[in-house]
């Protein structure tokens, strides 16, 4: 009886792994083929095998990097989205939190006030500067409280923090032309027209963030059990802590400086890796990563097909989209808490 | 002094806890000797948890130290001190969408390397330490459907995989009914008997804490009110003063243990409560016998009936 329901478990674990694989390459071969300039799979794959083979170098050219940026802005915001909320033991906490967003945002917004015009991977960079600096003074803010064990400090910085810095987004948006129009193609998250230049020290960061946040993945599982049992098991608070910040500010701050202000993967797709593979976070961060980056791509797929010429944001078919289905999960399933 | 301080599992030396602005103890000594189970009892805000915490390294004395196996904890690493005392707190928290198996493989958090996978010894732990607490018929179970007494099992269940020669327990049996408490009282002993542990609990309950412990300790006023064995220390003076409770105290039929039972605060029963003579010949025994004090009806220690005093 046992073993039978072990393997029933194995079952469930292998068909969700399996089906995960399926979903991520569907995804990716929508991506690479539609589009407002449609091409067939067979013609995705050939060029693939042949770049010189490639309709208006379309494939190469646009429908690779676009995939591959969503594939990582999506894993990262999913990543991400697991260690925040099992650092602050909160399911309803956002990687962007700790200011990141909103820093990001600012520093985009300066840029336009300050030069007039951003060029993207202007924007790309800057963003990724605003990002860090805004995580940098939540946790310095929340250190004079002396107790970084505790995530509370951190959440109530972190909000302060934002709040501020959206006040004076809101100040410069509105008291300034350049600053609103670079806000206004900024605060969409969307995987179009971003400057590709800048990916290189995007790619770096979220690597290094990415690898922090498997490094926590041991200290996630006992910092779940309460920080009593954590300490208890030999954790040392404030260095799991240290790790997991640094690992949910890295991969944000590439994410957003990469295709803007993007919410709901961080939130949901936890939830939804915490359903499939349950609650061991060694099995939950690469699962919960790639369902973030099976949503965006996915969604931005979506886009691309209903607005036809004019494609719909990615940000927009998410907020859209994203808050149905989750509304249809929670209905369907008893989501599963921290 | 110095020799048993190095032979002890665990000793406050002239230790200060507390918290902020507010002491609990200060100058405490107490000695737990390798092997035994130990109880904290005390009323509520005697600072029970506090010793227990402190004992866990969850809380860093101001003065004095606390020492594990002869070394001060503040000398000791957090992974090293988890390899040698494992801590059950009061209210850990339930994760999500975990599987008893899952939850218990936590345990071996403190033996475990970044780069060095999980191994066979690891999962010969974890799956003797299911067995050892009877959860194997659970183990694929989600945690959040387990009943509180299967719960209270499975953290058992992790601590065990934790294999700390060192046990601390704050109030296992909270929340349990009784049937229930009596289980996880039993299962302490089975692993103090099968692993030699030396175990450091919380109880509430003082009959129980009589029944399944070697030493009780009662806490009172931030110092030591009473130390020793269950007749020494469970004594109708020492229950007044620790929790202003007016009982008796009577030989548990079955055990043999010291057994409280409480008194009504009415002026009827100071006397008794006063006159052990008295109480222990009352009608508190269940059968109503007349032998009552006879050193044959305490079969496990062989005691005479009598209400004891600290010596």
């Amino acid at each position: 009886m046992a073993s039978s329901a072990l393997t029933a478990v194995r079952v469930v674990r292998v068909n969700a792994t399996l089906s995960l694989g399926v979903a991520l390459l569907v995804v990716i071969l929508a991506s690479l083929a539609l589009g407002s300039n449609p091409i067939s799979p067979a013609q995705v794959v050939q060029a693939l095998v042949d770049p010189t083979n490639d309709p208006d170098g379309v494939v190469w050219g646009s429908r690779v990097p676009r995939t591959l940026l969503g594939l990582l802005v999506g894993f990262c915001l999913g990543v991400a989205g697991v260690v925040m909320q099992g650092q602050t033991g909160n399911p309803l906490a956002d990687p962007g939190l700790f200011g990141v967003s909103s820093g990001a945002s600012l520093a985009v917004v300066l840029g336009a006030f300050v030069l007039g015009h951003n060029s993207m991977s202007a924007a790309l960079f800057l963003a990724m500067i605003g990002a860090l600096v805004a995580s940098v003074g939540v946790f310095a803010i929340a250190t004079l409280s002396r107790d970084l064990a505790n995530p509370v400090p951190l959440a109530i910085a972190g909000t302060a923090v934002s709040a501020l810095l959206n006040a004076v987004i809101s100040f410069l948006v509105l008291t300034n032309q350049s600053s609103l129009e670079a806000y206004r193609v900024w605060v969409v998250g969307s995987l179009s027209g971003r400057g590709l230049d800048g990916l290189p020290p995007a790619l770096l960061v979220a690597a290094v963030g990415l690898a922090l946040a498997l490094v926590n993945a041991r200290s996630l599982n006992s910092l779940t059990l309460g920080t009593e049992l954590a300490q208890g098991l030999g954790e040392t608070l404030w260095r799991a802590r240290l790790v997991g910040l640094a690992a949910i500010t890295l991969t944000t701050a590439s994410a957003v400086a990469l295709a803007g202000p993007i919410g709901f993967i961080g939130l949901t797709a936890p939830h939804i890796a915490r359903a499939i593979v349950g609650g061991n976070h060694f099995r939950l961060l690469p699962a919960s990563g790639l369902i973030g980056a099976i949503t965006l791509l996915g969604c931005d797929v979506v886009g691309r097909v209903i607005g036809g010429q004019a494609e719909v944001p990615v940000g927009v078919v998410l907020a859209v989209l994203g808050g149905v289905a989750f509304v249809a999960i929670v209905r369907r399933t008893k989501l599963a808490a921290l | 002094m110095t020799h048993s301080v190095l032979t002890a599992a665990l000793a406050a030396e002239a230790a200060t806890l507390g918290y902020d602005d507010h002491v609990v103890f200060s100058g405490l000594d107490l000695h737990i000797e390798p092997g035994t189970v130990t109880t904290l009892i005390g009323a509520n805000g005697c600072g029970k948890s506090t010793l227990l915490k402190a004992f866990g390294r969850l809380l860093t004395p101001s003065a004095g130290s606390i020492r594990l196996e002869g070394t001060p904890l503040r000398r000791l690493s957090a992974r090293a001190v988890a390899r040698r005392l494992a801590i059950l707190p009061q209210k850990p928290l339930t994760p999500g969408a975990t599987t008893v198996r899952d939850l218990v493989m936590r345990g071996r958090h403190p033996h475990q390397r970044l780069l060095r996978p999980w191994t066979a010894e690891d999962a010969a732990k974890v799956e003797a330490a299911i067995d050892a607490t009877g959860m194997t018929e659970l183990a694929d179970r989600d945690v959040g459907s387990l009943s509180g007494g299967q719960l209270q099992r499975a953290w058992i269940a992790l601590v065990l995989a934790q294999d700390a020669p060192t046990i601390l327990l704050d109030e296992p049996t909270t929340f349990l009914d009784l049937s229930h408490q009596l289980e996880v009282l039993r299962l302490v002993r089975t692993i103090n008997a099968r692993h030699g542990s030396t175990i450091v609990m919380v109880l509430h309950d003082l009959s129980l804490a009589a029944r399944y412990s070697d030493r009780l300790v009662v806490l009172h006023q931030g110092r030591v009110l009473a130390d020793g064995e269950p007749w020494q220390v469970i004594t109708p003076e020492v229950l007044a003063t620790a929790f202003g409770l007016d009982a008796l105290v009577i030989a548990d039929p079955a055990s043999g243990r010291p057994l409280v039972v409480p008194l009504e605060p009415t002026g009827a029963h100071e006397g008794a409560a006063r006159a052990p003579a008295a109480a222990v010949g009352g009608p508190a025994r269940p059968d109503g016998a007349s032998d009552a004090g006879r050193p044959g009806t305490e079969p496990s220690r062989g005691l005479p009936l009598r209400v004891g005093y600290p010596s």
